[in-house]
């Protein structure tokens, strides 16, 4: 990977397997996306921040995966196929820290009321630094594609989902967060161990990010998303820039909502809705605790692994200046022992991070979302009541009119009342849709969460196990070389 | 210290030091010195008395400045008890009993009285050890004043160095390091001092670095926070949670319970085999610098005195007093050079059996938390895994 100036450009290798996938162009949502992506024409002069190096550099081909695997024959089979088939992701270099981060979700699409069952294996790999212009797409074979996206990409199809099912009840995963420090470093160029963390942290992010939005069955059905996965040019997404116009507009509208939020007293007639509202704050509250807790335990954990390199560096120092050998030598195992210690408390800090961590702070980051789809659901019936208020207003407004002699206002009065009806009995439609969407988003995120928990934390504890092994099997060697010192 | 005899063989005689009792009180600790022997000197076999610090100290500086003792490692003296920090931290725990719940409370109490206890019993240890070295030692045990404040059952009534006396330290160090410029410099006849000038020197730095970072590592394996906030999040999840996860996160939370005694052990594990282990040989082989110093500056003299014994000779003025300084001289640089050579092979031999036992006894206790934790997570992954 050189590292020049010019963003990171994520191969997105994507495997689906479907018995039966149905394209379906669904009808589009009332609101429309408030972005409009419009074509590359304005050139890269536009987004500052994304200033690309025009000298192309030089971009690697993404690797193919071996088409000879034998999981393949099982994945191809007919019918629905639930077993989780885990495919050899690409063969890329997998670093120490790719240990956990790649390709940790196998995901089982779950046959809904007959619906579609099928595999989907989604890798996010091979950062890539490239200049302005994409490269072509390496289309390997009928089910298996390989595409190249930028962050902003994701950032924006995120947006897209957004504005098209937020409103109407659907949990749609949050896009990782930009990081306007980690980024800047990255493109000035700093080829230095934080900076490749950087790295991998994102190409994690988005790898989670992605498995999330294709495990919803509703997601994976949008045009956009299949637009995503399978096409081999994106219009780039303009609107997604740290500090552009658009995203101060979004800023000053999320803070907006939230004053508004505070104003709306529901009546709340369904319990569930209130038990439910309860239970997230109250599972937001100690996620956030928690995600804090491992974040301060993957920092303790990071300094100690310091500590012993510096400890283990002074033993050999030690072991050297001793002039009795048996005991300068075994110095100078403890020195090793200490050593691979050291490494051992990277690894663990690196299973801290990428299991635990971000476990928690992808949850943080989905309650949000959660508690979005219940403040639209408010909102819905706020506009209910508001239509059924005003109607009200028509309905008192009319009576008077009938004794007064203004037969065009009376008119205009009823037309009013009959379109009002109209809208009172599509509030009260879009509010019982809304309840419904949501009782059933909830109930798949919470089979989601205990299941994302349940994995995690055993793939956590499993880490924890390798650990200890480890640090038996350095101290038993050890052992014999401490015993031998005469 | 290790509970051995120390047999004098020649007159038959045992000489057993330890200290069989302690008592911490506000600003002093109170050590029950506690002596087993068959020695004449001692008016019985079994008796004890109370010491404190300033007399144990009292008794290593009386060797020091003992000519007498020139040719010996002087037993370095056991360092201050220190409870200032953890009775600081007790006291900030008292302060800010309101803030938290009893539980919270309750814990951190435990856990700074088991620190203090801790710090307790190493400062008894330290001080133990000195004592047995000295009781060990052919002609040390003998001193008169070791006798004393092994039986006089009174106050020593050693004050602390005054004002005076510690700026005088204070420039007797000066001229020492400047001397052992000197000493480092001066490229010694004989090869065994020779080396062990070379070795000692170079050993101490390395010493003195091993021991700090030993106690940088050990002090970040220290928990930071004295209370388990991922347990106690993850129990608080438990009764929260209403799906199948309130199992598992009670029972994880279960686990780092135990798991985050046992990293607390070894930490203290470690302090106690590793850290201090350097600690007491940064302090020796300072002792044994000290000794080569001595030696050197008897070199010097001696030297001086042969250089005066020539003028004299040339001038024949006051020679026969030159002649016998000069004696004097040759004899007490040729006694350190004797006594010395067998301790500092003693102080070889003394180091690397402690490394041993220390090393050894390291690795066992690490393997033995290790399988431990081990045991527990295995556990835990049983139950978990059998339950989904």
């Amino acid at each position: 990977m050189t590292h020049t100036a010019g963003t990171f450009l994520f191969s997105l290798f994507f495997l689906c397997l479907a018995s039966s996938v149905e394209y379906v162009e669904s009808s589009q949502p009332a609101s429309l996306a408030a972005e409009d992506i419009s074509t590359n024409s304005n050139g890269p002069k536009q987004d500052s921040l994304f200033d690309d190096d025009p000298e192309d550099l030089f971009a690697e081909a993404t690797e193919e995966v071996s088409l000879d695997s034998p999981e393949r024959d099982v994945l191809l089979s007919d019918g629905p196929s639930p077993a989780i088939t885990p495919i050899t992701p690409p063969t890329s270099v997998i670093t120490p820290l790719a240990k956990y981060t790649k390709c940790i979700f196998f995901p089982v699409i779950e046959e809904e009321e007959g619906g579609d069952s099928f595999d989907i294996h989604i890798s996010v790999s091979d950062p890539e630094k490239v200049g302005e212009y994409m490269t072509s797409i390496s289309l390997f074979k009928r089910n298996e594609f390989a595409v190249k996206r930028r962050f902003s990409d994701f950032l924006g199809l995120h947006s897209k989902l957004a504005s098209k099912y937020l409103h109407i009840g659907y949990i749609v995963p949050p896009a990782p967060e930009k990081s306007i420090v980690g980024m800047t470093k990255v493109k000035v160029g700093k080829e230095d161990q934080s900076s490749n963390e950087f790295v991998e942290k994102r190409r994690s992010a988005l790898e989670r990010y992605l498995m999330r939005t294709v495990k919803h069955p509703i997601l994976l059905k949008d045009p956009d998303v299949l637009q995503f996965l399978e096409s081999s040019e994106l219009p780039r997404a303009v609107s997604t820039q740290a500090l552009s116009s658009a995203g101060l507009l979004r800023m000053v509208n999320k803070a907006a909502d939230a004053v508004n939020k505070m104003t709306i007293k529901m009546n709340e007639s369904d319990a569930w809705f209130e038990e439910k509202q309860q239970h997230f704050e109250n599972l937001d509250v100690q996620l956030r605790k928690l995600h804090t807790s491992v974040e301060s335990l993957v920092c303790h954990r990071k300094e100690l692994s310091v500590n012993t390199a510096q400890f283990a560096k002074s033993a050999a120092m030690l072991g050297n200046s001793e002039d009795h050998t048996a005991l300068s030598r075994a110095l100078s195992q403890l020195a090793e022992v200490e050593e691979k210690i050291d490494q051992l408390h990277q690894d663990q800090a690196n299973a801290d991070f990428y299991l635990f961590s971000e476990l928690l702070g992808d949850y943080v980051r989905l309650l949000t979302a959660v508690k979005g789809v219940f403040d639209h659901r408010m909102k819905t019936w706020q506009k209910w009541q508001d239509s059924q208020m005003l109607l009200q207003k028509k309905r008192e407004a009319e009576a008077k009119l009938q004794f007064t002699n203004k037969p065009d206002k009376l008119q205009q009065a009823k037309d009013e009342i009959k379109e009002l009806e109209g809208k009172v009995q599509q509030g009260e439609r879009d509010f019982e849709q809304i309840s419904k969407t949501i009782r059933k988003e909830v109930s798949r995120f919470e089979k989601e969460r205990v299941k994302d928990f349940k994995t995690i934390i055993i793939k956590y504890l499993e880490s924890l196990v390798q650990t200890q092994q480890q640090l038996i099997k350095y101290w038993e060697a050890f052992l014999p070389e401490a015993k031998a010192i005469s | 210290c290790p509970r051995a005899v120390n047999v004098d063989l020649q007159t038959d005689a045992m000489l057993q030091v330890d200290i069989s009792d302690a008592l911490s009180e506000r600003d002093k600790v109170k050590f029950t010195v506690h002596t087993k022997s068959t020695l004449p000197n001692f008016k019985q076999n079994e008796f004890s008395v109370v010491r404190q610090h300033e007399e144990f100290i009292w008794l290593h500086d009386s060797f020091v400045e003992n000519e007498e003792y020139a040719g010996y490692i002087i037993p370095p003296a056991p360092p201050r008890p220190d409870f200032d920090a953890s009775r600081e931290k007790l006291q900030k725990l008292g302060e800010g009993e309101g803030s938290m719940t009893k539980e919270e409370f309750t814990k951190m109490k435990q856990e700074l009285e088991a620190e203090y206890l801790a710090i307790f019993k190493k400062t008894v240890a330290m001080h133990e050890v000195f004592l047995c070295r000295v009781a060990a030692h052919p002609v040390l045990r003998k001193d008169l004043n070791f006798h004393v404040f092994l039986e006089y059952n009174q106050d020593l009534s050693v004050r602390g160095k005054n004002k005076k006396e510690k700026l005088e330290d204070f420039f007797k160090n000066v001229v020492k390091s400047a001397d052992g410029v000197l000493v480092a410099g001066v490229k010694d006849v004989d090869d065994f001092f020779e080396h062990e000038k070379t070795f000692l020197l170079e050993y101490h730095n390395r010493v003195k670095d091993a021991s700090a970072k030993s106690d940088r590592m050990i002090r970040s394996h220290k928990s930071k926070n004295l209370l388990n906030p991922i347990a106690s999040s993850l129990y608080t999840l438990g009764t929260q949670d209403s799906t199948d996860l309130c199992k598992f996160f009670l029972k994880v939370s279960e686990l780092f319970e135990k798991t985050r005694k046992i990293e607390a052990r070894i930490a203290a594990d470690e302090d106690l085999k590793l850290a201090d282990l350097l600690k007491y040989y940064l302090r020796e082989s300072q002792a044994a610098k000290d000794l080569l110093y001595r030696r050197s500056r008897a070199l010097v003299d001696y030297e001086n005195a042969n250089k005066a014994l020539d003028k004299a000779r040339a001038k024949n003025r006051d020679v026969l007093q030159a002649e016998t300084s000069q004696q004097l001289c040759c004899h007490k640089f040729e006694k350190i050079s004797e006594s010395a050579k067998q301790e500092l092979i003693d102080f070889k031999t003394r180091r690397v059996a402690a490394f041993r036992k220390n090393l050894v006894e390291l690795a066992e206790l690490e393997l033995k938390h290790a399988k431990g934790n081990l045991q527990l997570l295995q556990g835990c992954l049983g139950i978990l895994k059998g339950n989904t």
